[in-house]
């Protein structure tokens, strides 16, 4: 028999739905079935997060993908598929999953899912390390600058600076030594394709680097993880060292004199490490609490010698843009905006996971293209939050608006790092906004006060508005105080934390004023203002909410509307997103 | 305990980033207890202070001991509109504790985290190192029953 080939997604997303009980299972019954010489492979994750994605590659059949596969199911799958070259047809793959698929332009992420993140031949198999020696044996410096500048490529991390003016800024700089910095510290909720890079294809990050530190005359780099992503920290480890013995990191790289070394760094746990000057605080061991720029970082950066910091997904970038050439690269996108973005779908949408599309993709082509539309079929999508604590909210009539650098700032968000949160009729948007100020007032490192302070009091606002205790005059005072927020704070943090406020007043501002004049929420989300009473006029009498009670608190019985103790009610509102119909107010 | 820290202190000795040395103390003790605070302080010379503004500044680092197992609830954004909230409330309102805290049994320390980057899953909770999505609240109580959470609901 020839080789077949078996993938198994082994992402944080994977093995949270089961991976490894999967992949035991296959290992157990290759073995009972006589067929070792099969090839099993630990993959990242692709992106579609639906449980347990496996791919069998048979000489046979081709590549046949199968979803929510399960050990019970898996002895099946050996005994027809992967002996008998026979395709299991009702687990293979649906529509949604095709559908998913279909339309991305996927650069980013074409090897998170096919490769063995943890196998350097793996990677070495599929091009890798080639963009490195090309650039380290064939190029100047300035020539892989030039090649970036050409490519057009901004920085993904969201603030969308041209990576190859960075690069010659740095590398103007007489200062030795320099360092080349990534920044994995991936803090924004809402935002994952950080973590699904590092965790399926991490080398392609470290040779990134290293081609950064080549043009910029560096031989360090250091690599900032957030502690939250133990598996990606692993799997960096691994990639460090595989690549160090392999000669691609270290000393003097594939007999060129050019050396490079990279180090990795834990983060503790601060949202405002994110920011680049906090991040340096926080490698030399400080708080990491920002300062004032200039001078910037190229000019003034770790330990005050010049330093570039890019981020996990624009240094991904780099090996393709160096291999395929900058033109080929500034062909894809929009005129300002080139090439493709990852972004990370997730919220009140059928399908959830990594999208990399061309930049200038519309939101709805988005949204129902590979986001399959709503999550339930009853409710509608009212509007997306992008750009995480520092983006906003654009509703429906905007959603022909094309995502790129600059043409959401005109609605007020940003397209930031990628995070995009479907909402949908039975999100409560002034909720929304209270959850990002205490997510930012929070994470406020406490230097300056419009920051510390203001966010704080919008907070104690929104919080009293929610709570139904909101005067008029509060939307005002919000406004106001936002505005003096964003124009005397520190940093981004302080100067785009009032975003989700100022969006959901812009385009929701009937929300705000149900929840202050009527006393109401209404997408039946704020606690304080619910009433936990069925509605029967919408009550379609289908005892979803009963079985969804924890507490037992709901009466029904078939044909009859459904009834709430109310002694027993813990108002958790398990019934409420439950039920499809909006029934419960 | 304070031969552990003197260890860790001589390994790391010209170290320059306090964060480190207080990572391994955690990763080793599980929190970091104030003696080794005076122990960091003495052998390094910085100055107590300096080291509780590191402390309480990163939320990864702990002042008391953990319990036996930790129970994370993501609040991110997807997470937050999906319904964790909701689970964090529910469990702070069972275990009787607020955040960070830990369970009279030792059981569990609860606590909110902002974002584990798998809000595709959302809602979603971490024990320990185990990650499981799409939670709501009954599946969460059962998950807290299967390690062992409740048992004074027994007594």
């Amino acid at each position: 028999m020839t080789e077949v080939k078996i993938l198994i997604c082994h992402g944080t997303s994977g093995l949270s739905a089961g991976a490894s009980e999967v992949y035991k299972k296959f290992e157990e019954e290759l073995s009972k079935q006589g067929l070792e010489r099969c090839e099993l492979i630990k993959t990242g994750d692709r992106g579609y997060f639906r449980d347990v994605l496996v791919d069998i590659i048979h000489p046979e059949t081709g590549r046949v993908t199968y979803q929510d596969i399960t050990p019970e199911i898996v002895p099946e799958l050996v005994e027809k598929h992967v002996k008998n070259g026979e395709v299991v047809k009702k687990y293979s793959a649906r529509k949604a999953y095709q559908d998913f698929f279909a339309g991305q332009k996927r650069i980013v992420l074409r090897r998170c899912g096919e490769i063995d993140p943890e196998n350097i031949e793996s990677y070495i198999e599929d091009n890798g390390y080639k963009a490195l020696e090309k650039a380290i044996k064939g190029m100047d410096p300035e020539e892989v600058i030039e090649e970036i500048k050409k490519s057009g490529l901004r920085g993904r991390g969201g603030a969308g600076f041209p990576t190859g003016v960075k690069w010659e800024l740095c590398r103007a700089q007489k200062n030795q030594p320099k360092f080349v910095i990534c920044n994995a510290d991936e803090g924004d909720p809402g935002a994952f394709m950080d973590r699904s890079v590092l965790e399926g294809d991490p080398h392609a990050v470290l040779e990134g680097m290293a081609i950064a530190g080549y043009a910029i005359g560096s031989n360090e780099g250091y690599i900032y993880c957030r502690a939250e992503y133990p598996l990606a920290i692993r799997r960096l480890r691994i990639a460090i060292s595989q690549a160090k013995e392999n000669g691609f990191i270290g000393e003097n790289i594939l007999g060129t004199g050019f050396s490079f070394d990279v180090k990795l760094i834990e983060g503790a746990g601060a949202f405002v490490c994110g920011e680049e000057t906090a991040l340096i605080a926080s490698i030399e061991g400080k708080r990491g609490m920002p300062k004032p720029r200039p001078p910037f970082p190229v000019q003034r950066g770790l330990w005050s010698k010049p330093t570039i910091i890019n981020n996990v997904e624009t240094l991904a970038n780099v090996p393709y843009i160096i291999l395929r050439g900058g033109d080929w690269y500034a062909s894809l996108g929009t005129e300002k905006s080139k090439g493709t973005k990852v972004f990370a779908l997730a919220g009140k949408v059928r399908n959830t996971g990594l999208v990399e599309v061309p930049l200038g993709t519309t939101i709805r082509d988005l949204l129902y293209g590979p986001g399959g539309g709503p999550a339930k079929k009853m409710r509608k999508i009212k509007a997306i939050q992008i750009g995480g604590p520092s983006g906003g909210c654009i509703p429906e009539n905007l959603f022909d608006t094309p995502i790129d650098f600059d043409s959401l700032v005109g609605a007020g968000a940003i397209m930031g790092s990628g995070g995009l949160i479907v909402l949908d009729d039975s999100t409560c948007m002034v909720d929304l906004a209270r959850f990002f100020l205490s997510f930012t007032s929070d994470e406020s490192c406490g230097k300056c006060f419009p920051c510390r302070l203001g966010l704080k009091k919008m907070l104690e606002v929104l919080n009293k508005i929610v709570s139904g205790n909101g005067e008029l005059k509060d939307v005002e005072f919000l406004e106001n105080l936002a505005k003096s927020i964003m124009e005397t704070s520190l940093c981004s943090l302080g100067k785009t934390a009032p975003n989700p406020v100022l969006t959901t007043l812009k385009y929701f501002r009937e929300e705000y004023e149900a929840h202050i004049i009527e006393k109401r929420c209404p997408a039946n989300q704020c606690v304080a203002l619910l009433g936990f009473e069925i509605n029967e006029e919408k009550c379609t009498q289908c005892g979803k909410c009963a079985k969804a009670c924890p507490e037992n608190a709901i009466a029904w019985k078939k044909g009859e509307y459904a009834k709430i103790d109310r002694e027993k009610c813990i108002k958790c509102k398990s019934c409420i997103e439950a039920c499809d119909f909006m029934a419960i107010e | 305990m304070i031969e552990v820290v003197a260890e860790i202190l001589e390994n790391f000795k010209g170290e320059v980033s306090l964060i480190k040395i207080l990572q391994e103390i955690q990763n080793n003790l599980g929190y970091v207890p104030k003696e080794a605070v005076d122990e960091i302080s003495r052998a390094t010379g910085i100055s107590p202070s300096q080291i509780y503004g590191i402390l309480t500044f990163y939320s990864q680092f702990r002042l008391t001991p953990p319990g036996e197992h930790t129970l994370k609830i993501c609040l991110g954004t997807a997470c937050h509109i999906m319904g964790g909230h909701e689970i964090f409330e529910h469990l702070k309102s069972k275990f009787r504790i607020m955040d960070n805290e830990t369970t009279e049994d030792g059981l569990f320390t609860l606590s909110k985290v902002r974002c584990l980057g798998c809000c595709g899953m959302a809602p979603v909770i971490m024990i320990d190192e185990d990650i499981h999505g799409r939670m709501d609240i009954q599946k969460t109580e059962k998950l807290v029953r299967k390690y062992g959470g409740y048992r004074h609901e027994t007594v």
